[in-house]
């Protein structure tokens, strides 16, 4: 074994795997019936919360967009997102009336938009004693994305909220801030409906963390 | 709550950028601008989901039993291969009870998805999908086939190495990973644009599962081994103030 004050700083510990895309077959892995293939008796997907949940019961949804504006058909992303409270709920249980993790994916045909149907999410204290405006952690994962994106979801009707929020106040452009917010739009006397669209490139590209 | 967590930070030239022209669809789909950098990631990013409770079906890590179309009752084409290893962090400590879940094409290199329309033939008796829990000490185990080569447009002439891919979701959705497996001592691995995508070789040889010879069933299966590595887990000693 090595003399540890001798041995070469990288070597103090392991290398993180590398990232690959998740390629264009990601939903035969993460999205069975998105792919054609039968669904196990529990699969993860993008109903976060039942009626059951308490709360506001919301849709989201989206459409990802490319640098030539052309739709992402193919593909998949995770939610992750505290309760209508503020709380996390990291024990992932169907059964539960309410998830804080969800997949959806955007597919071949049709309009091609990502949907979670879920509550929601509580504004979130910090230990500095600053509070983030309720927001939903999002992950894209697609062909063409050697390792994935991360990005925040916010509402357009928590716009105090939102102007006091630390993580988005982190972002240099104020322009930029607004690729996170979703617009509540009419909903025709479905669920309320929040719309976000994620572009991956060029005008209004939206705003992707490293954390 | 109040997370006196972190995790080492993600050393991105380990990983491809997001813009690596030789794989073509980075091309429109890398983002221009810089990453955003959280220097105080909260509750948000330091926690992430616990799925001991998703109920498995007991096939779900065995890709020889988990797939009958009803054409042709029987088991799947190929070489059978053991595919395991651990998932640990990058301070060496095991991952226990975290989600590994896997896809892959079949023997001929077609996957299962109503997408994919390469010429090779699908096999009645695989599907190609894969999940498990790690046990206590980070072990995940799955039986499937190894994969095929295949041609894809991307160059004129351009195969994937044969590769199993990997999701791995670890403590926290800051260790959140997918990858791929790709088998010792393939010849296509140096030349395919995705690995290439990587800068670095020994970066490369962290995505190499190796052929364990130990491991591996006499007259039944041989067995490649891959550990994942996940972002290293600190707990704050100071707090500020």
């Amino acid at each position: 074994m090595q003399q540890p004050n001798f041995t070469p700083t990288a070597n103090l510990m392991l290398r993180e795997t590398a990232s690959q895309t998740a390629g264009p077959y990601v939903h035969i892995g993460l999205a069975l019936a998105v792919a054609g293939l039968p669904e196990r008796d529990e699969e993860i997907w993008n109903e976060l919360a039942k009626d059951s949940a308490s709360g506001e019961r919301i849709e989201v949804v989206g459409r990802v967009i490319d640098g030539n504006g052309d739709l992402v058909r193919d593909a998949l992303l995770e939610a992750w997102q505290a309760d209508s409270r503020g709380h996390y709920q990291p024990a992932f249980d169907l059964k539960a009336p309410f998830n804080s993790f969800g997949r959806t994916a955007t597919t071949a045909e049709g309009d091609s938009e990502w949907r979670f149907v879920t509550v929601k999410p509580g504004a979130i204290a910090r230990p500095d004693g600053r509070t983030m405006a309720p927001h939903i952690n999002l992950a894209i994962f697609a062909r063409g994305v050697n390792i994935h994106l991360q990005t925040r979801l916010y509402f357009d009707d928590e716009g105090e909220a939102n102007a006091d929020c630390p993580v988005l106040g982190a972002i240099e452009s104020p322009n930029r801030r607004q690729t996170l917010i979703a617009r509540r739009e009419d909903s025709e006397g479905g669920l309320p409906r929040y719309r976000l669209d994620i572009v991956l490139q060029g005008e209004g590209e939206t705003v992707f963390f490293d954390f | 709550m109040t997370l006196r967590r972190r995790f080492v930070e993600r050393d991105r030239q380990s990983h491809p950028p997001a813009y690596a022209p030789g794989y073509k669809t980075t091309v429109p789909r890398s983002p221009s601008q810089a990453l955003v950098s959280l220097q105080t990631p909260s509750v948000s990013e330091l926690s992430g989901p616990n799925f001991q409770k998703l109920r498995m079906g007991p096939h779900d890590n065995d890709l020889l039993l988990n797939f009958r179309d009803g054409t042709a009752p029987g088991l799947p084409v190929g070489e059978r291969v053991i595919m395991f290893g651990r998932v640990i962090d990058q301070f060496g400590k095991p991952v226990p009870h975290t989600l590994v879940e896997m896809w892959q094409a079949n023997a001929g290199g077609r996957y299962r998805h109503k997408k994919d329309s390469y010429l090779a033939p699908l096999d009645p008796n695989f599907g190609g999908v894969g999940r498990c829990l790690t046990d206590e000490d980070g072990w995940y185990h799955f039986r499937t086939i190894k994969p095929g080569p295949y041609p894809w447009p991307n160059g004129i002439n351009t195969w994937r190495p044969a590769h199993i891919h990997v999701s791995v979701m670890g403590p926290a959705i800051s260790t959140r990973l997918i990858t791929q497996m790709y088998f010792e001592g393939d010849p296509l691995i140096p030349i395919c644009p995705i690995v290439q995508t990587l800068n670095d070789k020994e970066a490369v040889g962290t995505m190499i599962g190796r052929l364990d010879m130990a491991r591996s069933r006499p007259m039944d299966a041989l067995a490649y081994r891959f550990d994942l590595v996940v972002r290293g887990e600190l707990q704050t000693y100071f707090e500020n103030q």
